[in-house]
């Protein structure tokens, strides 16, 4: 253990891999201001600084230059001008992700997709929409919702986190248990290639000619191009919908609870559980009132037909008295589900009442792990004095363990990201991962090696190598040390249009 | 290639290495030798003895696949995964099963059924090897009816182990269902046709079975009526498994078909419900029969089973297709009078938005009768995906002529959207004849980023070399 954190610290320490590049400077800066026009182009010093980190504040980096393009167009010319360049860039959406994975890069470009966020068309009867990528997670659903349709990926941030960055991190959510991912639910992307190319993959249908791109380009977190425009598929809203709030005196009955659940051959909609720890959080925050002396509670939401919908509550009610549910609450329209989501919804950024700081851990076990891998936390929390609190997507397995530190103390914060770090290697000892929806990013590289061999990861290069063979699009994310891509037949070298016409000069 | 002795590397490399004999013609063309790994580190050896020695190789196999696509340039090596055939693990309590590329999907299922759980995949079955392996259904993203609510391979794949054609093994993925490490090697290889490595190991999340499953159809005389049931049922909130559609010939009725499963209780009041919607929704009234997944009829007496006295005439019966402990014995409900659609003749894959469904149907019967070429569709027209039968013993010019014909139809639906195409075609399989007058993958979108790809992973062009959409 100790002889890895030495391998982590000094794979953290080294240098991100040297790329020959071009400057980012004045000229670079008057470049991108001719693409996207003055007020689209940020190099002030303090205005760069509020992009320099995204929803994980402990990496941070300020841009070399910001730019803010409006159209797909300008975003080919801006990459273009990059791969002529070989500067490095970073597309970033809303910035809420977990994993740093649209941490800037000094020496490069952040493209803000911000500007690119309309809802371009809705085909109800084909149940598609053709969005920007810029476009919120939850504008979809709003803008489907007169049809009788919704976008089903729900990330927990969905308010404010884009379809873009959703697409890029292959999102989930609550709701991901029965209503898949992200990648099943894009059919279509159109892209700007690392060299600068517009082009489509996919056409919207779902069926792959030639490889699958889109599925591969899903979740491949940014480094393989960025996402101009994106086909979703849309779904029938589910006819009735009831939430129950399950209380258990402990852990180890709600997750006997969930077992039990699935292994009646129900598929809810969510199962979400909380310990006593993240509770607590929760009622501090946002007085969300749920049973007093819960050690556990379990959110179970099912949605479907009306009829099925109603005996697979009656039946879920029984297996949580059965397995020991003192209380349980049903919420049968919106504001009952909000009241009972709140408390859920809330409880990250609720642990804040509790201690000065903390960590968001992302791990994942098999459903059937869950009890010991939750002891083993425990125990991991006693031994070493930190406290735990404990919030998980239980039907898939996906924890959310908060690992509270107080950051004024010296050592307290190590200490807190070394357990953090153990509770990954409990998950991948289970048959896990190390990240179930927040991505690999800057901040889970590192664990790779730990989760796959070095013939995996370098397999899995060969597809960054196909897209990106000059490592300039994210570089430094997902993969702890970059591969060599050698030397790439056909890759194409266009010069810019404006270059092509005479109009400007490169050089 | 005409091997007589075995090179002593690939010898060497495999227990189970062969001359090839007739019987191992890929798509008619000749193979040198056939091997046999019973593991994913004897087909990494063997598949780094074949780079050594520069063997174009095939992936096989039940074979029910072969002939689609285009045949290889070069088979100098034939990979059979029949040795690669254990269920590794069935982790029953987590939904998943971790198993080797050879295992046949109807073994699969008969050991999932055992727990009450199903692989969610049900692709046409072939005329005698059953609906074919574990890798040849990834290798070719091979689906049925179930697509509609459980999508493809790709859908259900979690993790999955290859060799790449220079003898690494490497995985992706894993044993869970969410999981965002890493990139997901699994859609790379999901309809690669054997191009990019060997498939030797493959985990897949798993569905309960259902209790009961029910077929309702309705015969329609139009596309439009026709279209108009399937966006139907695809709005409904009824929660479908399946609607396919059924138009065997240019003058027939087309069929619509709904599958429905769950429990017995909720299988009954859906049917109920379908059936009100399509009669409000449609002219007609639908009818059907249920049945459990063993064939036996739930309540054979009941009149809410039978068939209702109000039938108009045209609407059928139409039986479960599911057999005890395996996926659909056919593609689809059996249609009247026609049978399941040979190998030898060609098949037109069409996939299409499907707000498209009758103006896709217009389409391939105009082209049809430009080229008197009478096909028979069917597939998930409530996905977007239709298959085109056209038998075997129909002119080769008039296949070709009816395939570009249809894909210049299919295009110009999409001219001037806001997307590049709303629908297009891929020629599944066809006859030598046949591929001899058009391409069977037609235009594909980012093709460079495709030989991109195929460059990286197999450099040598060794692996199915040609087989693949533009040349790959």
């Amino acid at each position: 253990m100790d002889g890895n954190d030495d391998a982590i610290t000094a794979e953290r320490n080294a240098p991100a891999a040297a790329i020959d590049a071009g400057a980012v400077d004045a000229a670079l800066a008057a470049m991108m201001t001719g693409i996207c026009g003055a007020d689209n182009v940020i190099t002030d010093p303090q205005q760069l600084r509020t992009y320099e980190c995204d929803g994980l504040t402990a990496h941070r980096s300020v841009p070399g230059l910001v730019v803010l393009p409006q159209t797909a167009e300008q975003v080919a010319s801006i990459v273009r001008e990059c791969a002529a360049r070989q500067i490095p860039f970073v597309a970033r959406g809303s910035g809420t992700g977990l994993s740093g994975g649209a941490l800037p890069r000094t020496d490069g470009v952040l493209i803000v997709m911000s500007k690119m966020r309309s809802v371009i068309a809705i085909d109800p009867i084909s149940r598609r929409a053709i969005v920007e990528p810029g476009v919120t997670n939850l504008s979809v659903s709003k803008a489907a919702e007169s049809h009788g349709l919704f976008y089903a990926p729900d990330p927990s941030s969905q308010v404010v986190c884009s379809v873009g960055g959703n697409v890029a991190e292959n999102s989930g959510g609550a709701h991901c248990l029965k209503h898949g991912f992200t990648v099943h639910h894009v059919t279509g992307l159109q892209v700007v290639t690392p060299d600068g190319e517009l082009t489509w993959l996919g056409d919207g249908t779902g069926v792959a000619a030639g490889y699958d791109l889109v599925g591969a380009f899903t979740g491949s977190e940014g480094t393989l191009g960025i996402v101009t425009k994106i086909i979703v598929k849309l779904t029938p809203i589910p006819e009735a919908v009831i939430t129950l709030l399950a209380a258990f005196t402990s852990m180890g009955a709600g997750g006997a609870a969930v077992s039990a659940i699935i292994g009646s051959g129900i598929l809810p909609g969510a199962i979400e559980m909380m310990d006593a720890l993240a509770i607590e959080a929760a009622e501090a925050a946002v007085h969300c009132r749920y049973p007093e002396g819960a050690g556990a509670v379990l959110i179970v939401e099912l949605d479907g037909p009306a009829g099925d919908v109603e005996a697979q509550t009656a039946a879920v009610r029984e297996i949580c008295t059965a397995e020991g549910a003192y209380e349980i609450r049903a919420a049968q329209d919106a504001a009952e589900r909000a009241a009972i989501w709140t408390g859920r919804k809330s409880a990250f950024a609720a642990v804040g009442r509790i201690s000065p700081a903390y960590i968001v851990q992302d791990g994942v076990v098999p459903r059937t792990a869950l009890e010991s891998v939750l002891d083993r936390i425990s125990a991991l929390s006693a031994e070493t004095g930190i406290r735990v609190a404990n919030v998980f997507h239980a039907g898939d397995g996906n924890l959310h363990p908060l690992v509270l530190f107080d950051d004024r103390r010296p050592g307290e914060q190590e200490a807190a990201e070394k357990l953090s770090g153990m509770i990954l290697d409990l998950c991948i000892e289970h048959g896990g991962s190390i990240t179930g929806e927040h991505g690999v990013g800057v901040d889970k590289s590192r664990y790779m090696p730990r989760m796959f061999g070095a013939d995996d990861l370098d397999t899995m290069q060969l597809l960054r190598c196909a897209f990106d063979p000059g490592g300039i699009c994210n570089p430094g994310k997902v993969f702890p040390t970059p591969r060599l891509c050698g030397e790439v037949p056909g890759v194409r070298r266009a010069p810019h249009p404006l270059v092509a016409a005479g109009v400007i000069d490169q050089f | 290639m005409a091997a007589t002795t075995i090179p002593v590397e690939l010898a060497a490399a495999c227990k189970d290495v062969v001359a090839a004999g007739d019987a191992d013609d890929v798509a008619g063309v000749r193979a040198g030798y056939v091997a046999a790994p019973a593991s994913t580190a004897e087909a990494a050896a063997l598949l780094a003895a074949a780079a050594r020695l520069g063997l174009a190789v095939v992936a096989r196999g039940s074979g029910s696949r072969l002939h689609w696509g285009n045949p290889p340039a070069r088979c100098d090596l034939v990979v059979d995964t029949r040795r690669l055939d254990r269920v590794l693990e069935h982790a029953a309590g987590d939904l998943v099963v971790q198993v080797q590329a050879g295992v046949a999907l109807d073994d699969l299922a008969a050991v999932l059924a055992t727990a009450g759980q199903r692989l969610a995949l049900d692709p046409p079955a072939g005329a005698a090897n059953g609906a074919g392996t574990v890798g040849g259904v990834i290798a070719t993203n091979s689906a049925g009816p179930l697509r509609f609510r459980f999508g493809a391979p790709r859908d259900l794949l979690i993790g999955i182990t290859v060799v790449r054609p220079d003898g690494v093994v490497a995985r992706s993925g894993g044993k869970v269902v969410k999981n965002v490490a890493g990139y997901d090697l699994g859609k790379l290889f999901a309809g690669s046709y054997g191009t990019l490595g060997l498939i030797t190991e493959a985990i897949f999340r798993l569905h309960p079975r259902p209790a009961v499953s029910t077929w309702l159809s309705l015969d329609r005389p139009d596309p439009e009526s026709a279209a108009a049931v399937v966006h139907a049922i695809s709005a409904s909130p009824l929660w479908p498994s399946a609607v396919e559609l059924d138009w065997p010939s240019a003058g027939a009725p087309l069929g619509v078909s709904v599958l429905l499963e769950g429990d017995e209780a909720s299988v009954t009041a859906r049917s109920a419900r379908m059936r009100d919607l399509l009669r409000r929704g449609t002219a007609g009234l639908p009818s059907g029969q249920r049945k459990r997944p063993d064939g036996s009829p739930v309540h054979p007496t009941s009149a809410v089973e039978g068939v209702d006295s109000g039938v108009v005439p045209g609407d059928r019966e139409v039986a479960d297709g599911g057999a005890a402990g395996g996926p659909f014995p056919l593609a689809r409900p059996p249609a009247d009078g026609r049978g399941r659609p040979e190998a030898n003749g060609t098949c037109v894959r069409v996939a299409f938005w499907v707000g498209q469904l009758a103006t896709v149907l217009r389409t391939i019967r105009t082209a049809g009768v430009a080229n008197g070429v009478d096909a028979a569709i069917g597939g998930s027209a409530g996905a977007g995906i239709l298959d085109v039968w056209v038998a075997a013993e129909v002119d080769p010019a008039a296949v070709g002529g009816f395939a570009s014909e249809l894909r210049a139809g299919l295009a110009a639906l999409s001219a001037g959207g806001a997307v590049p195409s709303v629908a297009s075609a891929v020629i599944a399989w066809a006859p030598p004849q046949v591929r001899e007058t058009v391409d069977v993958w037609g235009p594909v979108p980012s093709l460079r980023l495709m030989r991109s790809v195929k460059d990286q992973f197999d450099p040598a062009h060794r692996m199915a070399p040609g087989r693949f959409a533009g040349g790959i």
